[in-house]
């Protein structure tokens, strides 16, 4: 009998299993997929928002500003990446700016630090903005991060401190039996005294597993994206957003860590929970609106489009409780935006308001070390990286050359705790396949690699999920 | 009147090929005496180059790439690739180096067009 | 430090060629950084024939012609070091690479040319809307994957873009089995060779779609299908005119794009338009010392003309070395109208010739140089089309009439 069963490891299902951990408990992640933060966590604008924006009185709010103030010291404690580097909130014309003014008192209310700044200032600071604004919140608060890389370095450490991660296993079924619930999955069963359901995008189909009649409804809303390739000096420097409207926060230019600029989302609702294809029109919509934000947005620099579904619930805001009708059985719904930025404290809300209740939570007397994300070989010192290749060639070897990436790093990928196990996993760690070429030099060589380490054959060898193969058959 | 495109060369050129009862009367358009007997042999007897590669254990690469060493009969290509598939070898092996005498009991080879050396 | 007099980076066609034409100018210190196991570039896939008429007078193999270059340059003192990838290169000429075997090693030049070749462009850059499945891949790709590694990619094929490398894969991927679906091409012309055309399309009943695009790619895991689309003169999908096919494969020849990122870094000029360097008619960069030649200056259509090229910079960059070469006035080359881009982008008053490409089909038009509003040569072309670069001599004595700027423009034919 297990103390706590995870359903999803996205950024939720990884921050609950790392700080549960922590606890006297035997835990259990479950993940349907071949690698973690693989839903709603790899697609979507990568930003830890300030807090600004949600509506007054909603968890998203209280959450969102908590949450804000966790991150810089759990990305360095990761060793992840996090840069402070600021948004705009941009308006054009005098009814915008009422809505500026408005957002402005939000932040001074939830004491959030804010400047509201002219046209010239921001030309200062951004001189591709277009002259159709007029002015603009600065929230200096607001950071960058990679949330994938958050979300692999929680589980590895959950990992560490004793938590059992399962990928690949999938729920098919809950039960509930005497002393708490059976979990049923495509590798197996296991019981369980609490379940924490943050299945993402599927989090409706997981409560109606246990209690039909559960009111959760998740709907997904699309938002469709380009990347533009990093260069020597980037479209903007700080996150764009225009004045919010009905639909959300707009069409935004984002910088990412890796100097990349994402221009998006889109934001529309669609049937298909599974389906994150982009859409002509969506792509164009994105194109259209940006431009109102900026001048020159260099289109030409475009090396891909993705499109991610936010899980979308029913009441306008977060859903974290108990389940009505059976205790235990904790829902972490609905985890739309800003749900990057409020996952560190919705892991402690869920821990200190729902699980505390139930379980006994008594600290473990000994942690182990964290295990901190590897630097990249291309980010170290000359005299570091020599001495790396030194103690072992592989590192001399360069696999990607767009993004520098050696055959050293990507072997000690595959042989992490948590093991990337796929193209697209060990993309997501290292960043092959995300440089200008998309891979088309590199993925030939990552995938002998993964082979060779994996001890398959080249065409068992996935990008992302079973079926995913790229080679077919040997001549 | 025919029209063909001579493959002999990048250059491409459009011939325009007159043929009486099955036999070629005359041959224009073309800029280099290649072009006649490709478009002679196009109309009677279509011929192509193969190429492809050959399983090589012991390389630097998996595959050792190899063409005829005339151009075939084009309905014989499936056939001879079929031949193809089946052979193996191991290196060294030089360019130019014959790896398989007489394809389909044709007087037609199979070379090498790479050195590969042991690896 | 290591210290060498001139360093090449890349051992394709372009490379190898450099390295021989400046060896034989006198430069007898020579080292070519290559990344892959072995020289020879991406000419090591390319297994037809078809290369190498200009150059070594008879049809060759893609790998064949590296030998020819690998057997030449190894009688000579140049080094081919492999398994090296060039992380960084200063405008000082200073460059930092990587390998196994040697980890880290910086390394000084006096002059460097930059043979990097090009990329594909990707999905991505082209944005296909739809799923993101496993099965997507650049014809480039595919073709490494089957001619290399011997792994077949897919098993029924449609191929998008009508580029010599789509055109030669559609052939491939039949001989080997597979099912090629159709050819689709955005414009109303190929930019294949027209023989390419007839013995990899027609000779296998491939159907060759014309000003068509893919609108949508269908799949989950792997591509299952694809929706194809008639476009309209603005490139753009003509509603109604949807088909769809069935396949597990979508192969991308969509275009290719100098590779230049660490002459980017350097800080040398890029042209946007070639996506190369800016040069002179020597290929020299606006970096003293530092020359680029091959498809990392801008793609050519035959490897002979990238062998040709390589030879160019490597003579410039062992007069450069010999410190033979005067200085002299620098006439800026401007295309205008139809011309897409011309080469080099500067010149010195000397015999040389502008390498030029239109933007569009034209017949019956000709070619005319100008300086100012003076006409100092015009050139009846009977066709001119995107696919095929020109060639037109300028001599010193011409360029010794024209002003800072040479205007090079394509009109209609008129007597």
């Amino acid at each position: 009998m297990k103390d706590i069963v995870i359903i999803g490891a996205g950024i939720i299902g990884s921050f609950l299993a790392y700080d549960l951990s922590q606890y006297q408990l035997d835990i259990v992640l479950l993940e349907k997929n071949k690698d973690v933060g693989c839903g709603a966590t790899k697609a979507n604008s990568a930003i830890v928002h300030s807090g600004h924006d949600p509506k007054e009185g909603t968890l998203k709010a209280k959450l969102n500003v908590l949450g804000n103030r966790m991150y810089e010291d759990i990305c360095k404690t990761f060793n992840c990446h996090y840069e402070k580097i600021g948004a705009y909130v941009l308006a054009c014309g005098s009814e915008e700016e009422e809505v500026l003014k408005t957002l402005a008192l939000q932040a001074k209310h939830r004491e959030i630090p804010f400047e509201l700044h002219d046209y010239l200032t921001i030309l200062q600071h951004e001189p591709n903005c277009s002259d159709k604004v007029t002015q603009g919140l600065y929230l200096p608060s607001t950071a960058i991060i990679t949330p994938w890389e958050v979300a692999i370095s929680l589980t590895e450490n959950a990992m560490l401190r004793g938590c059992k991660v399962h990928l690949e296993t999938e729920v098919v079924n809950i039960e509930k039996i005497t002393a708490g619930y059976c979990v049923h999955t495509s590798s197996g069963k296991i019981e369980t005294r609490c379940v924490i359901n943050c299945a993402g995008i599927y989090a409706d189909h997981i409560a109606k597993m246990i209690n039909p009649e559960s009111s959760i409804s998740i709907q997904p809303r699309r938002g469709e994206y380009f990347v533009l390739d990093h260069t020597k000096e980037p479209v903007v420097h700080h996150i764009l957003f225009p004045v919010p409207s009905n639909k959300g926060k707009g069409v935004l230019l984002v910088p990412t860590i890796h100097k990349n600029v994402l221009l998006g989302p889109t934001s529309d609702f669609i049937d298909e929970k599974d389906d994150v294809s982009t859409t002509k029109t969506g792509l164009d919509y994105v194109k259209s609106h940006v431009h109102q934000l900026v001048k020159d947005v260099p289109m030409h620099q475009v090396i891909r489009t993705f499109s991610g579904n936010r899980p979308v619930g029913n009441t306008k805001d977060f859903i974290i409780e108990e389940d009505s009708d059976f205790s235990c059985f904790f829902n972490v719904a609905a985890i739309e935006s800003p749900g990057i930025a409020s996952a560190p404290a919705i892991s402690q809300y869920v821990i200190d308001e729902l699980v505390s209740k139930r379980l006994c939570l008594q600290k473990k007397t000994i942690l182990p070390d964290i295990l901190k994300r590897p630097c990249a070989l291309s980010e170290m010192t000359y005299e570091k990286r020599q001495n790396i290749i030194k103690e072992d060639s592989r590192y001399g070897h360069i696999i990607c050359r767009c993004e520098t990436i050696s055959e050293g790093e990507i072997i000690e990928a595959i042989h992490r705790p948590l093991p990337a196990l796929t193209v697209g996993a060990i993309k997501r760690r290292l960043r092959p396949g995300m440089g200008r070429c998309q891979g088309g030099f590199c993925e030939p060589l990552i995938i002998q690699i993964l082979a060779k380490e994996l001890n398959i054959n080249e065409n068992e060898v996935t990008v992302e999920e079973t079926g995913s193969n790229v080679l077919v058959s040997k001549r | 009147m025919e029209e063909l495109i001579c493959i002999t060369c990048p250059k491409g050129c459009t011939l325009q090929v007159e043929v009486e009862q099955g036999k070629v009367k005359s041959i224009t358009g073309n800029s280099c005496p290649r072009g006649i007997v490709y478009a002679e042999n196009e109309i009677l007897h279509p011929m192509r180059m193969i190429t492809s590669t050959v399983r090589i254990d012991g390389a630097s690469i998996a595959r050792c790439p190899v063409m005829t060493s005339k151009p075939v009969p084009k309905e014989k290509i499936f056939d001879i690739m079929h031949e193809i598939e089946q052979i193996r070898v191991n290196a060294p092996v030089q360019m130019n180096q014959i790896l398989k005498e007489n394809l389909c009991g044709l007087d037609i080879h199979l070379i090498a067009t790479r050195t590969l050396n042991k690896k | 430090m290591r210290k060498h007099e001139l360093v090449i980076i890349g051992a394709g066609a372009a490379g190898l060629s450099c390295a021989l034409a400046s060896y034989h100018a006198g430069i007898k210190d020579i080292l070519i950084l290559e990344k892959e196991e072995d020289a020879g570039g991406i000419l090591n896939q390319c297994i037809h024939t078809g290369f190498g008429l200009h150059t070594f007078k008879e049809e060759l193999s893609g790998p064949a012609y590296a030998q020819r270059c690998i057997d030449l340059l190894s009688k000579t003192s140049v080094q081919i070091q492999c398994s090296t990838m060039v992380l960084s290169v200063t405008k000082e000429k200073q460059l930092v690479c990587s390998s196994s075997q040697y980890g880290l090693e910086t390394i000084q030049a006096k002059a460097i040319v930059f043979a990097t070749g090009c990329r594909e462009r990707s999905r991505g850059a082209i944005q296909i809307p739809g799923s993101r499945p496993a099965g997507v891949l650049t014809a480039g790709a595919a073709q490494r994957y089957l001619n290399l590694d011997g792994w077949m990619c897919g098993k029924k094929v449609i191929i998008l873009g009508s580029g010599d490398i789509g055109l030669i894969m559609a052939r491939r991927m039949t001989l080997e089995g597979a099912k090629v679906v159709a050819v689709a091409e955005l414009m109303p012309y190929s930019n294949g060779l027209p023989r390419n055309i007839k013995q990899c399309l027609d000779d296998f009943d491939i159907p060759l779609y014309l000003s068509h695009t893919i609108v949508k790619i269908e799949g989950k895991d792997r591509v299952s299908g694809v929706v194809l689309s008639q476009v309209d003169e603005h490139l753009q999908p003509i509603s109604g005119s949807e088909k769809h096919f069935d396949v597990d494969t979508v192969l991308l020849s969509v275009g290719l794009i100098p590779e230049n990122t660490l002459l980017e870094q350097a800080g040398a000029q890029l042209h946007p338009k070639t996506r190369g360097p800016v040069v002179d008619e020597r290929c020299m960069t606006s970096l003293d010392g530092i020359f680029a030649c091959g498809n990392s200056l801008h793609v050519h259509d035959l490897v002979d003309f990238v062998f040709a090229e390589g030879q160019r910079a490597g003579y410039a960059a062992a007069e450069y070395l010999k410190k033979t070469y005067m200085d002299c006035n620098v006439i800026m080359v401007r295309p205008e109208g139809n011309i897409s881009y011309v080469l080099p982008q500067k010149l010195h008053t000397s015999d040389t010739k502008l390498l030029y490409r239109v933007k569009t089909p034209m017949k019956n038009a000709e070619l005319i140089l100008m300086s100012k509003d003076k006409v100092l040569k015009r050139v009846r072309k009977v066709s001119l089309i995107p696919s095929i670069m020109e060639e037109i001599a300028v001599t010193k004595e011409l360029l010794q009439d024209c002003d800072e700027e040479l205007i090079v423009e394509v009109k209609p034919w008129k007597n």
